[in-house]
């Protein structure tokens, strides 16, 4: 298990002092000039050394990332916009990050910046946060105060300024392209790529879209050194991460851990086992609400990171992990994620625009049973047409629970049309 | 899913004055003429102010940011945030419905709505005071099921800690916001796992409830004067104070934030220009104040009849009411302005500065082109 003095996120319940003195005092802050100092390239270097890959769901390194940017401005600016639309089901952990330990961010924001010249840096906050994007301001404006950011930031001479922006609930702004549009005042629908944001993103400028917690690690591992954060976790799979575990545990928690954790230690360590016992696992949604499901059987010796997830045909994304218990109607569940894309879908590309409703409706009648056995493979080959066949991956991320559904409970539905049972209410 | 504008619209919208103030020191967080960046933000906070968003409002915040009502109305109908219909008047009650909140129980929680409130969602209940809608993926997973109240998350709940929480809420109290069950925040119910170290000194709520309490504003409309106003980036911080003595002086009390064209001059470096600014860059516009002197006026359009002046980007149809109330009809009239007329005009419609920021008289002089 990862010791307390290994950890990033030392406020992450928001139990200590919440302030920028507070802040100080657990080692933010802590030679950020220095820092600086070093260079663009020094910084660069170094996280690629540490093995960061992007902690929005895609997993792309995040060194390699940064290093698409021009290195010489050909006149225009350079952004760095933060994700913090934190929208995917299952996903609470950046919300923790911005309300209990925002300096982190602060910083990395303005590190991350520096390292691909980028004088502007953008957070764009999900509109629901309204007390995060409170707690963050409040940070934003202490280091502000301090000298830390704005001009001659933190004293390096190189001038900074890093604004807050909101979202008003559309899942879609998580994607990064669409996120850009939404902070340029438009409808969040995607962009086709590419150009891509490294060339022209945000008002046709180069622009490098993070995820908050990717920022936020970037100071601690620039002090710690690449090689610190690298040690942890099986290789290309580095560092800690933080786990948002939801549903059927004795104590739902967000935690930092050490990546390639077994899923066993995880919730046994944190979340005081499964709700009546491992024997009472039925299946799990290991990376958010976009990634296929798996059975209890195959989670038994899983381990948490990116490859391993991968390998079964599922994946880390987010490291939302939301478990299920026997009690749960595995049809109902993936319904109610469908009927979530059906929602979201930004209406842009036809498959998906008319796909999700299609596979929402069949879904819901085969939560009834109301269906025939064929249609399993019908919707399956829907399914099928609509991955792969967007501007953006929402069309994907609803495809995928649902062949993950047909691919490890296939038996459940079959069961339930032949028997056309009324669901098990999922609790 | 399709949203329109509600049958019934009141007459008019303005912001508070400090909504205002807020509103435009918002729009400086942007490049000069990326002003629409800041739309969100501002529909937003008209609907903080009204309870829900109505047509008046959006067309107003499309005046601000000289957009066509067209954009704004996109962006309302848009996202899910804006409420398109009145709501409650005492509260309007979010259930989270996804995934994690469904496995926990949120089925009861909208049943337990259905009850109180109204057989169906964004209908407010018979006595008007209440409302509610099922939401997707509020980003509280760890604390299913929950529901947004106001401005806030109710964590942790059942079905009968919902219901007490509308009863107070009926009652005139609001609940302290944050988990229901005595957690802190997203840690494990059963007592820390990790961070031991850090659990002295924890402030009496999380951060979220305690900005909630220390702010008060869970269930109020905000007219802009609960948080003063900060804007920090028009200050450039205390490092700006260190270097060099601030071209202009420190806006910091930003109750009346400086005017946009004001703020922009060179001393920003931060929200570079655009590749290809339409206006004159802003060190072009000093805040020395220019003698106005009256245009030439007419009382009514020429023979040939008015011209659009809508079309004129920035100019919608209630700028151009106020256009032909003070004496222009034409194109002509406009591009013959010089800077003393300009700052005519300027004193006399209630968007300053915008006319060189939009560059009217250009506009106009392509428009008399044809």
């Amino acid at each position: 298990m990862l010791k307390d003095q290994d950890r990033i996120f030392t406020n992450l319940y928001g139990m200590h002092d919440r302030s920028l003195k507070g802040a100080m005092a657990r080692g933010h802050w802590d030679g950020t000039k220095d820092i600086l100092t070093k260079g663009r390239d020094w910084i660069v270097t170094e996280m690629k050394a540490s093995g960061l890959r992007g902690r929005g769901g895609a997993g792309f390194p995040t060194g390699l990332k940064w290093s698409f940017m021009p290195k010489e401005s050909d006149g225009r600016p350079a952004y760095l916009v933060v994700n913090a639309d934190e929208s995917e089901p299952g996903t609470c952990k950046d919300r923790e990050i911005m309300r209990h330990d925002p300096h982190t961010l602060v910083e990395g924001c303005l590190i991350a910046s520096f390292a691909m010249n980028a004088h502007a840096c953008y957070i764009y906050i999900r509109g629901e946060y309204i007390r995060e994007k409170e707690a963050l301001q409040r940070a934003i404006d202490e280091a502000y105060e301090a000298g830390l950011i704005g001009r001659n930031a933190c004293g390096s001479g190189y001038d900074f300024d890093l604004y807050l922006h909101h979202g008003a609930g559309a899942y879609i702004c998580g994607e990064e392209t669409a996120l850009l549009e939404s902070l340029e005042g438009k409808k969040g629908m995607p962009r086709m790529k590419p150009p891509f944001p490294a060339g022209a993103g945000l008002y046709g400028c180069p622009t490098t879209v993070n995820n908050v917690e990717s920022i936020a690690v970037v100071p601690t591992i620039l002090r710690r050194g690449g090689e610190w954060f690298a040690g942890f976790g099986r290789p290309n799979n580095a560092g800690t991460k933080l786990f948002a575990i939801s549903g059927h545990v004795n104590n739902p928690c967000v935690v930092e851990e050490e990546m390639s954790i077994p899923f066993k230690e995880l919730i046994d360590k944190h979340c005081g086992g499964i709700r009546g016992g491992w024997k009472n696992l039925k299946a799990v949604i290991p990376g958010g609400s976009s990634v296929p499901c798996l059975r209890a059987e195959q989670m038994e010796d899983a381990i948490m990171d990116f490859d391993w997830l991968r390998e079964k045909r599922s994946g880390l994304g987010t490291a939302a992990v939301i478990v299920m218990d026997q009690s749960t109607d595995m049809v109902k569940a993936i319904w109610r994620l469908s009927k979530f894309y059906k929602h979201e879908s930004c209406g842009q590309c036809t498959p998906c625009r008319e796909g999700t409703g299609w596979m929402m409706r069949v879904m819901e009648r085969l939560v009834t049973g109301d269906a025939a056995v064929e249609e399993i493979d019908m919707l399956l080959d829907v399914t099928k047409q609509v991955e792969g066949h967007t501007i953006c991956a929402l069309g994907d991320a609803a495809a995928w629970p649902i062949q993950g559904l047909i691919r490890n409970f296939r038996d459940e539905i079959e069961d339930r049309i032949r028997h056309k049972r009324a669901p098990i209410a999922a609790e | 899913m399709l949203r329109r504008l509600h049958h019934t619209q009141p007459e008019s919208f303005a912001f508070t004055q400090a909504n205002q103030a807020w509103a435009e020191a918002q729009i400086t967080k942007y490049p000069a003429g990326r002003q629409a960046s800041a739309i969100i933000p501002l529909l937003w906070r008209a609907q903080e102010q009204e309870g829900w968003l109505t047509r008046p409002a959006i067309e107003h915040v499309a005046e601000m940011l000289g957009l066509a009502y067209m954009r704004a109305l996109e962006v309302a109908t848009f996202y899910f945030m804006f409420q398109l219909q009145p709501v409650g008047t005492v509260a309007h009650i979010q259930i989270c419905g996804t995934l994690s909140c469904m496995l926990c129980g949120a089925e009861d929680l909208v049943e337990v709505c259905k009850r109180r409130i109204g057989a169906h969602a964004h209908t407010p209940s018979a006595d008007g005071r209440f409302s509610w809608e099922e939401v997707e993926c509020l980003g509280s997973c760890t604390n299913a099921p929950m529901a947004q109240i106001g401005k806030d998350y109710y964590e942790d709940l059942t079905a009968e800690r919902l219901e007490w929480l509308l009863d107070e809420m009926a009652a005139g109290r609001v609940p302290v916001p944050g988990p229901q069950n005595g957690r802190y925040a997203a840690e494990p119910l059963k007592g820390l796992t990790s961070l031991f170290a850090h659990e002295s000194g924890r402030t009496q709520y999380n951060a979220s409830a305690q900005l909630a309490v220390d702010i008060g504003d869970t269930l109020r409309r905000i007219d802009g004067t609960e948080v003063p106003l900060s804007a920090p980036w028009q200050g450039k911080g205390a490092g700006a104070a260190v270097t060099e003595a601030p071209a202009r002086p420190a806006s910091k009390t930003a109750a009346k934030p400086a005017r946009k064209a004001e703020v922009a001059p060179a001393a920003e470096p931060a929200p570079a220009a655009p590749p290809a600014p339409a206006a004159p860059p802003a060190p072009a516009a000093p805040p020395a104040p220019v003698a106005e002197m009256a245009p030439e006026l007419l009382t009514a359009p020429r023979g040939s009849g008015a011209d659009d002046l809508k079309r004129i980007s920035g100019v919608g149809p209630k700028l151009e009411g106020v256009l032909n109330s003070l004496g222009f009809w034409h194109f002509d009239q406009i591009a013959a302005w010089g800077p003393a007329e300009i700052a005519w005009v300027d004193a006399r419609i209630s968007f300053k500065g915008r006319i060189e920021r939009d560059d009217w008289v250009g506009q106009a002089r392509t428009l008399m082109a044809g």
